[in-house]
């Protein structure tokens, strides 16, 4: 863990393996069957949300972590794309032109691609700061352009259309959320999938060569600028495709679609899950949009929440979830995971009252900061909790205090049986 | 017009000298650190809000010294321990990590102020207008801003220039390990400056907060338009910094004033278009309209022409 570059990637054989090909048609069987265990409206609109959020996230991490360029307005080419998708939407339906509905985000995402060639081919010359910066500028002249020009961007109202009344594909027009789950997961796996091979091409190689060292890749004779930018190009793609995947969804597009906002939204996505894997921004996206949906149903506090997870993920564990994961593929092989599965509850144990306490807190404070009068209380794990009753605060306090100090006092348990789990292959490290 | 420009120099200079405050903290840290500071607005909105909090107490004027102090030390504990931790896992972990620490201020701030703008007003003291011109009267409290701002720049200029410590500071700037084997505590001088330029950032706010309002949004508002300021000064140049936000105030508030069109200017070489024309968006465009994008604009062109900014001697 401590000798590995953070973002890095090992460097696979480029051939697709038969166990890789196997995943990929178990991910689709799954994405498939996912319908008939969760068939409830609200469960299908948040999976639509999820499998728009993974192609963005995706198509972020073609940028920062295949290719080493944080972007700071990636929203811009999600937006643009939704945008032209929506409008493609409506000239089907007033001008009656033949495009079946699920090729609509497939143009939105040629649109996002052209917007990502005039920006890529000035913003591409450097990585790091200038480009972030240039990304920046970008997506704020572009949200503060959605208000001016009201003919393509609709204003502050955005725009909006009816998906329905394009030509039936196999019968189907796509009245109802579960017909637009389908369509919705058929993409994601078609854009997931090229994305994934994608990587695999000499172009995608060559993006990790230039993001790990672009000094290098230029000595063997590889243009870095002519590298990030295709794979900047492929992302505008990618994320124009969720644009348009959006604009199918929820028919309407606003200024909040291609803004600061979402451009940060989409790094949280793809950091919290892990820049440096594949799979990573996919973690991000599922558990991001479960936080966004649900949790916000239960807590005014959910961005504050939100928030604390990304910077402690920033601070800690810089690999994402899904690096805290693949951490434990050493212990896995060697069959020592065992070892690890006391001292994780011993310390999960006081973090899981820490944290009870934490909330507590929180919540608390928050009703008592609103001072709404009359208001003064709070649902949390299914009890009602009243902050005038001034034991609520103790318990808070004393949950998070002794849930500290037991997590603090079991972590070295925790940290020895890690080395243990970990002892047989010292030589190759453990990262 | 005399008193149009007149009162947008005058304004223009307001919100320069604003900038400049954020500014000249934000590309000292850059330039000693190699990180632009996401969360620097972030330090403009909790100095507001500490004075506004503080002014609920004791007056305005305490707050003026207290906020910016308090502000100060809470740059300094992030950069000890948020950012030096980070640090071990590279440059661009270090940027996600200022971004989402602007992301969880704002966030802290609305728990504990919530989401209303808050009313922090002015001293009364300041509260009447210094003079009247052709009508038009401009408020005392304006003048105390510049006073304030054009304070602490000639005082930073002394003591970066003047001072042993300033002497320090610069030497760290271009050659850290050679201050440090010369026995000097490079990470507690980065610690220093991050807090010094934390607390400058609280200083603005503080005498912002009456002026521009106290709200959540307000690090989001100037956050953005601070970089370009510092990019387009040239990123860690003290003296591009001052430039270039003069140099944004005054474009910022001019556009806003003169109210150009497009359409006038095709009206005056004799060209006019269909109020339905599918491009009419473009033809009624007028300067106040495109007032908050200049900034953009300006940065876009700096980064691919100019890309070590307008003082600046070395490229991001």
């Amino acid at each position: 863990m401590s000798t590995a570059t953070p973002l890095g990637l090992a460097l696979a054989d480029r051939r697709l393996p038969g166990g890789q090909i196997g995943l990929w048609l178990g991910a689709l069987v799954i994405v498939l069957l996912l319908p008939l265990l969760f068939n409830s409206p609200v469960a299908v609109t948040i999976m639509n949300q999820m499998g728009i959020s993974i192609v963005f996230a995706l198509s972020y991490n073609m940028l920062l972590g295949q290719g080493g360029m944080l972007s700071f307005g990636h929203a811009v080419f999600f937006g643009l794309g939704g945008f032209m998708a929506m409008h493609v939407i409506n000239i089907i339906e007033f001008e009656e032109l033949y495009i079946p509905l699920p090729v609509v985000p497939f143009i939105g995402g040629l649109f996002g691609m052209g917007f990502a060639i005039i920006v890529g081919s000035f913003s591409t010359r450097r990585a790091g700061t200038v480009f972030a910066m240039i990304s920046l500028g970008v997506g704020e002249l572009v949200a503060a352009c959605s208000i001016i020009f009201v003919a393509f961007f609709g204003g502050e109202e955005g725009i909006s259309g009816d998906r329905t009344m394009g030509p039936p594909v196999f019968g189907y027009e796509f009245l109802t959320e579960i017909e637009v789950y389908y369509l919705t997961a058929v993409v994601v796996f078609v854009t997931a999938l090229l994305m994934y091979l994608f990587s695999r091409t000499p172009a995608g190689r060559m993006a990790n060569a230039v993001r790990d060292n672009d000094e290098r890749a230029e000595f063997v004779g590889y243009s870095q600028r002519m590298v990030r930018f295709i794979s900047f190009v492929a992302s505008g793609f990618f994320a124009g495709a969720a644009g348009g995947l959006f604009a199918i969804n929820y028919e309407i597009l606003t200024e909040e679609n291609l803004n600061l906002v979402t451009s940060g939204g989409v790094l949280l996505m793809a950091y919290i899950g892990g820049i440096g894997f594949f799979i990573g921004p996919i973690v991000g996206a599922i558990l991001l949009t479960l936080l966004q949906t649900v949790l916000s149903n239960h807590t005014e506090l959910w961005q504050l929440y939100v928030g604390i997870l990304f910077v402690l993920t920033v601070m800690y564990v810089p690999r994402g979830l899904t690096g805290l994961i693949m951490m434990h593929g050493i212990a896995f092989k060697t069959r020592r995971l065992g070892l690890l599965i006391v001292p994780y509850l011993k310390v999960g144990m006081p973090l899981a009252v820490a944290l009870f306490g934490f909330v507590t807190l929180l919540e608390a404070g928050h009703v008592a900061n609103a001072g709404i009068v009359g208001h003064t209380e709070f649902h949390w794990l299914g009890t009602v909790f009243d902050i005038g009753n001034m034991g609520i605060w103790a318990l808070g306090l004393v949950c998070l205090l002794a849930g500290g100090y037991g997590t603090w006092h079991q972590s070295s348990q925790v940290r020895e049986a890690w080395h243990a789990a970990n002892d047989m292959t010292a030589g190759e490290g453990t990262s | 017009m005399v008193e149009l420009v007149i009162f947008s120099l005058l304004n223009g200079l307001v919100t320069g000298l604003l900038l400049f405050m954020l500014s000249s903290g934000l590309t000292l840290i850059f330039s000693m650190m190699g990180v632009l500071n996401f969360a620097h607005a972030s330090f403009y909105m909790l100095g507001a809000y500490f004075a506004y909090t503080i002014s609920q107490y004791v007056g305005f004027w305490p707050g003026l010294i207290i906020a910016p102090l308090l502000v100060g030390l809470v740059g300094a504990l992030i950069e000890r321990y948020g950012l030096r931790y980070v640090h071990r896992w590279g440059h661009v972990a270090e940027l996600i990590f200022t971004f989402g620490l602007a992301f969880l201020i704002e966030e802290i701030v609305q728990f504990f102020w919530g989401k209303a703008t808050k009313d922090y007003s002015e001293p009364e003291l300041l509260h009447f207008p210094l003079f009247t011109l052709y009508g038009q009267n401009f408020p005392a409290y304006k003048v105390f801003m510049i006073l304030i701002s054009v304070a602490i720049f000639v005082g930073l200029f002394t003591v970066l220039s003047r001072s042993r410590v300033g002497l320090i500071i610069q030497a760290a700037i271009t050659h850290p390990h050679t201050v440090a084997n010369l026995g000097h505590n490079v990470p507690l001088v980065f610690m220093g400056v991050f807090g010094v330029g934390s607390a400058l950032a609280g200083l603005a706010g503080v005498i912002a907060g009456p002026a521009l309002g106290t709200f959540p949004g307000m690090a989001f508002v100037l956050g953005s338009i601070v970089f370009v300021v510092v990019v387009v000064g040239g990123l860690g140049s003290l003296t591009g910094a001052f430039v270039a936000s003069l140099l944004i105030g005054w474009l910022q508030t001019f556009a806003i004033s003169l109210d150009w069109s497009v359409s006038d200017l095709l009206l005056a070489i004799g060209v006019s278009f269909d109020a339905d024309h599918a491009l009419r968006d473009l033809w009624t465009l007028s300067l106040p309209q495109i007032a908050p994008i200049l900034p953009y604009i300006l940065l876009i062109l700096i980064l691919i022409f100019r890309p070590t900014g307008l003082m600046g001697k070395r490229e991001t």
